[in-house]
């Protein structure tokens, strides 16, 4: 057994930055996935006197759990061994005894510190007080005291084979990448926060941790080899900053920070029920993106006016086999029902692309962006695209549900779909099934050459959604992965916002609406300008609707009008970024405190 | 019966007071409605403290004294007294 080693140096107010992925601020233990599960102790101060009547508590429980495994192991020693039981005796004398177990409650108790720093001080003292003994037998029984609270260490800080499912405690999970797969199978009350080395503002990491409303910081690079499990980290998901074992001043500076957050984020939840209207009374709708059934009641909390945009990706990649009709029914009917009566815009399959799916088989090519992906997937895997537009269909009669094609490039794969969904309508009629004949059928602009032809589209849909992510993308090509040119993905780009008028007033002469639906939707900085373009509904990410709806709420659409018109007149993406940006400044100076970052969309 | 008693002892065994001896003594110890203590050199050890008896040191030809103050100090002194006069029941 390795004795434990006191770790003499640890960083303190170890400053490290990363991408903000999901906003809050949070303090706790760090938990690191690949790490070799070492335990390390650093120490945490209690702040309530309840938290540290927790903190014995599970000190207790530690202990307790320790004196049945010493227990366990003393019954299972075979005769010929007997001789050697009285050691386990030991041992649990020594778990009991005032020096380590009364003496680590009082150090949690008068200086409020977390069990595995006071056990160890108590361990410290120990190890002091046999470094006196003069007898090297006597002396050498330090190596029992230092047994036993490794043991009671052990269980305090979960050192077990990692697996998110057992985790015991409350931690901040600290890991190289995190799966679906793995998020699935998480015990999620246990996890107060993410850490991740890869990913970004709209990787799953991100996505997960929003919807489960805990911070989260990405793309924070060697986070596993800087925190060690234990360690106690003070996660800001509003700046992506992580300090490593805060001292109190810096704690103190974190919590004020946290409390201020707080309240803003309090106070503009108060409006999130109310329309969102503006001040001239120009109505619109605020919607939420979703991509699980369990993020309904995220969007319902947060006031959405429907969900915009459902990506269905997710019951694909869930599992091995490809989901069976009944099962996507089941799924779109429960998220039609929750809504209802308002709308659910249900997005075609969009797989392919960053979310291959590997039973699919198809091997991902250099640019899966622009491969393999949503409605040319679709038309190509014909089977799978008829048994989600079956299950769609079948949904349509349990709320307002809304039909829309991803990835549109032109007139033909409209058609092409549109045929096959009137095939399914035929289909569904023969056998009988229930279904809303006249669903809406809508066409996701993102592709540039749609923003090109979106007169001729606009006769062929119910609605527009543009995806703005995919566009800016196509439109600038820029690839957001690729570190040299990220900077350059603006979303305020002059031909990007010229794109976006050019598609609404394209959706208007035909008469039918236009969203949009990207990151973009969910940035308050933009609505004003994207409500004065005339953008009809905005869906984002849950959080930041109350956001934005506070923004329209306070907000005229002849000032909104008159702030697009301004901003199309600037030639340079620079020129456009400082315009808005000083604007909104003036205007709305909470977005800039707190108000995007409590929207960081995804 | 006395509620105070004091005994001086001497360590028999080859061992000393080391840990099984040391876990004998705690877990007699905490058996009696008393406050025990160990003495050597004017450093006390809670009896009932395997950790506090260990770190007397007390190899084999220590003298120490036991003091006991409670309801059952008089048993207490004289069933810890029968493990040093039995050599903590070492087969020596």
């Amino acid at each position: 057994m390795t004795p434990l080693v006191a770790r003499e140096v640890w960083p303190q107010n170890k400053v490290l930055k990363g991408i903000p992925a999901s906003p809050g601020i949070i303090i706790g233990p760090a938990y690191v996935i690949g790490d070799k599960n070492k335990v390390h102790i650093s120490q945490t101060y209690l702040a309530t006197f309840d938290q540290v009547t927790l903190e014995i508590e599970r000190f207790r429980d530690a202990v307790m759990h320790t004196r049945q495994e010493i227990t366990t192991i003393k019954n299972s020693i075979t005769d010929e061994f007997q001789e050697h039981a009285y050691i386990l005796d030991t041992h649990l004398l020594i778990l009991q005894d005032k020096l380590l177990y009364d003496e680590t409650i009082r150090l949690i108790q008068q200086e409020k510190i977390n069990a595995e720093w006071a056990l160890q001080q108590a361990v410290k003292k120990a190890q002091a007080l046999f470094n006196k003994i003069a007898d090297p037998y006597i002396k050498s029984r330090i190596l029992d005291v230092e047994d036993v609270s490794e043991r009671v260490l052990r269980h305090l800080t979960g050192g077990n084979p990692f697996n998110l499912g057992n985790l015991s405690d409350p931690v901040i999970v600290v890991t190289h990448d995190l799966s679906p797969v793995d998020t699935t199978q998480m015990s999620v009350d246990k996890v107060q926060g993410f850490i991740t080395e890869t990913g970004g503002k709209t990787s799953h990491t991100a996505i997960m941790a929003q919807s489960l409303e805990i911070p989260a910081i990405v793309a924070l690079e060697k986070a596993t080899q800087e925190i060690d499990t234990g360690y106690t980290l003070i996660l800001d998901g509003l700046n992506g900053t992580v300090v490593i074992n805060p001292d109190p001043k810096m704690l103190d500076i974190y919590l004020q920070r946290k409390k201020k957050f707080e309240d803003f984020k309090y106070d503009v939840g108060k409006s999130s029920f109310l329309p969102a209207i503006t001040l001239d009374e120009h109505q619109t709708q605020v919607l939420a993106n979703i991509e699980f059934q369990e993020e309904v009641d995220l969007a319902l909390d947060y006031g959405a006016d429907g969900i915009g945009l459902y990506r269905t990706e997710f019951l694909y990649l869930r599992q091995q086999q490809l989901p069976t009709e009944e099962e996507l029914f089941e799924d779109y009917q429960t998220v039609a029902k929750m809504m209802s009566p308002n709308r659910v815009t249900i997005r075609t399959l969009d797989i392919g692309g960053d979310k291959f799916a590997s039973h699919l088989e198809y091997a991902p090519g250099i640019n899966p962006a622009m491969g393999l992906r949503a409605i040319r997937f679709c038309l190509k895997e014909q089977t799978i695209f008829r048994t989600q537009l079956r299950a769609i269909l079948r949904a349509s009669v349990f709320g307002q549900v809304r039909l829309m094609f991803p990835l549109i490039s032109g007139i033909q794969e409209v058609t092409a779909a549109k045929r096959i969904l009137e095939d399914i309508k035929a289909e569904l009629r023969r056998e009988g099934h229930d279904f809303n004949q006249d669903i809406p059928v809508g066409l996701m602009i993102e592709v540039p050459s749609a923003v090109m032809l979106a007169d001729l589209l606009a006769k062929e849909a119910d609605f527009f959604s543009i995806g703005t992510n995919d566009l800016i993308q196509y439109a600038l090509a820029i690839d957001r992965g690729n570190k040299y040119v990220a900077h350059m993905y603006q979303p305020l780009h002059p031909a990007v916002l010229r794109m976006i008028k050019q598609v609404v007033d394209a959706g208007h002469a035909a008469g039918i609406t236009v969203a949009v639906c990207g990151e973009m939707a969910g940035d308050p900085l933009y609505t004003p300008v994207l409500l004065g373009l005339g953008v009809d509904e905005l869906s984002m990410n849950a959080l930041a609707i109350p956001v934005v709806k506070r923004i329209v709420r306070h907000a005229s659409m002849e000032e909104a009008q008159d702030f697009a018109r301004q901003a199309l007149q600037h030639g340079t993406v620079n020129e456009v970024n400082a315009y808005v940006n000083g604007v909104m400044a003036k205007r709305f100076p909470e977005v800039f405190m707190f108000g995007r970052e409590l929207a960081s969309a995804a | 019966m006395p509620n105070n008693l004091e005994a001086k002892l001497p360590v028999l065994n080859r061992l000393g007071l080391h840990a099984r001896a040391a876990a004998k003594i705690a877990a007699l110890a905490s058996r009696f409605q008393a406050d025990i203590v160990l003495e050597k050199d004017g450093a006390q050890a809670d009896a009932r403290s395997i950790l506090d008896i260990l770190g007397l040191g007390c190899p084999q030809g220590t003298e120490i004294r036991l003091r006991a103050e409670g309801p059952e100090a008089f048993q207490a002194v004289a069933a810890i007294s029968d493990l040093f006069f039995q050599y903590f029941g070492e087969h020596s």
